[in-house]
């Protein structure tokens, strides 16, 4: 139920927030949301969609971070006993 | 899919686990909260690779499998209404309510439609004014700023026939609730993260404080969660009990400020019964009285309707974490997703529904079982 997925922002329309738009590519498939939640959005931006409005934009470096915690490198190094 | 297939990476999930086993020195129990979570650990056999001693725990996290009895009475009775088209999400239309579902009111003849977004329902009542639409709204804090955001438009666009029957929980009362419980095994805690995009983490701190519980904001793919057990190990394995952020990509410490100005705006907290959990405290949303125009509840008279029905399905202890779907006496037979005894068994986020699709064997075992009994 809580289900969303990330998308790309490709076309932003709308003046009033209320009914403001944007264009959002999954993958190819294209479907319009309300991007009222998140009115800092820009064209470019991946945004995190649930039941038809964007909850939040995609941190792409906080993305980065975590994946870089799990690097091969990092986990052979660690012992039980020191943190990440 | 960016920012899906990287958290699905089978190379990285296999050095997580192994990270696992290494700091895990006792038996830990650790309860995932959302449905998606539970869906996601059994769908990709995430309980399958964790240490022998370690309990994932099922939450309530499904909106669908909680929401009372009585409300489906009351959308389907709507539903049957001359004029009225009761649009909700798809999960809904197969909820056994007390005594009705809202599939079996569209078969009397009921206008029961299956939206993607409470917008689309505004769009339909604009579309066809002589129709009064009524958005049967589930979910929790993740799903209600669309809701709000559904009816500040409806009232934008001077709309007179749309409104919302609601069904909307908090997830934070009923955590209480459970935690509360002397039953409670629960040790750690995978916070659902989408919910925390609107709710930001602020609101676990005092919880993580009382029950002495490290609290971890998790993602929805393998990697994410294996993440978040491992930051609730960690911790306790440290005797810390904190609220850490492992979601950050999508979770702001302080939520979605303009999500959480359109809920208030709308919706105030009201105590509220929660299918196979006492009522809770403030664990529901009913719009305020400033929007009564907007709420079915106010502008049709429906009958109260509270049946409840009695079978073997153990749902109420599946929605706390008491007991796995496998104990469940129904459980494959006769309850199987075509004929659902109880809500989690319904919504593909329902505990018992994953169990049922990712684990045939233990399906098999109660077949064999009921074949035995005949």
């Amino acid at each position: 139920m809580c289900l969303a997925i990330p998308g790309k922002v490709i076309e932003l329309q709308g003046e009033h927030s209320l009914e403001r738009v944007g264009r959002i590519d999954f993958n190819g498939i294209l479907r319009d949301v309300s991007v009222a939640c998140t009115p800092e959005v820009k064209v470019g931006d991946y945004v995190l969609v649930h039941a038809g409005f964007s909850l939040s934009i995609v941190d792409e470096a906080e993305a980065l971070a975590l994946l870089a915690t799990f690097a091969d490198e990092v986990v052979h190094e660690l012992s039980p006993e020191s943190p990440t | 899919m960016k920012y899906l297939d990287e958290f699905r990476d089978a190379a990285i999930v296999q050095r997580q686990a192994a990270l696992l086993h290494r700091i895990t020195t006792r038996p830990w129990t650790i309860m995932e909260i959302c449905g998606g979570q539970t869906h996601a650990i059994l769908r990709f056999g995430i309980d399958e690779i964790l240490p022998p001693s370690m309990t994932l725990i099922h939450g309530p996290g499904c909106p669908v499998c909680v929401t009372p009895a009585s409300l489906i009475d009351q959308a389907a009775f709507l539903s049957n209404l001359p004029g009225v088209v009761l649009c909700t999400y798809g999960d809904m239309l197969r909820v056994p309510g007390g005594k009705d579902d809202l599939q079996s009111a569209k078969a009397r003849g009921g206008d029961v439609r299956m939206v993607y977004s409470p917008l689309d329902a505004v769009e339909l009542a604009q579309w066809e004014p002589d129709c009064e639409v009524v958005f049967f709204a589930v979910g929790f804090e993740t799903t209600i700023p669309g809701t709000a955001l559904a009816i500040l438009r409806a009232k934008h666009r001077g709309l007179r026939n749309f409104s919302v029957l609601s069904a909307h929980v908090r997830v934070l009362p009923a955590l209480q609730v459970i935690l509360q419980e002397p039953a409670c095994r629960v040790q750690g805690l995978l916070a659902a993260g989408h919910v925390c995009t609107v709710t930001g983490c602020g609101e676990y701190e005092p919880l993580a404080r009382e029950f002495k519980i490290p609290v971890a904001v998790t993602g929805f793919e393998p990697v994410d969660i294996l993440d978040g057990i491992i930051e609730c190990v960690r911790q306790l394995e440290q005797g810390t009990a904190q609220v850490v952020n492992r979601y950050a990509r999508s979770v702001r410490a302080a939520g979605n400020p303009v999500a959480q100005a359109l809920v208030h705006e709308v919706f105030e907290p009201v105590d509220m019964e929660w299918r196979g959990l006492p009522e809770i405290p403030e664990g529901g949303f009913k719009l305020r009285n400033t929007f009564q125009e907007f709420d079915a509840a106010a502008k049709f008279a429906i009958p109260g309707m509270t049946l409840a029905k009695v079978s073997e399905c153990i749902a109420g202890a599946i929605l706390q974490g008491i007991k796995k779907p496998g104990e469940c006496p129904a459980f494959g037979h006769p309850c199987t997703p075509l004929n659902p005894l109880g809500a989690p068994m319904v919504s593909s986020e329902g505990a018992c529904a994953a169990y049922y699709r990712y684990r045939p064997q233990l399906v098999e075992i109660a077949t064999q079982e009921h074949r035995r009994g005949e």
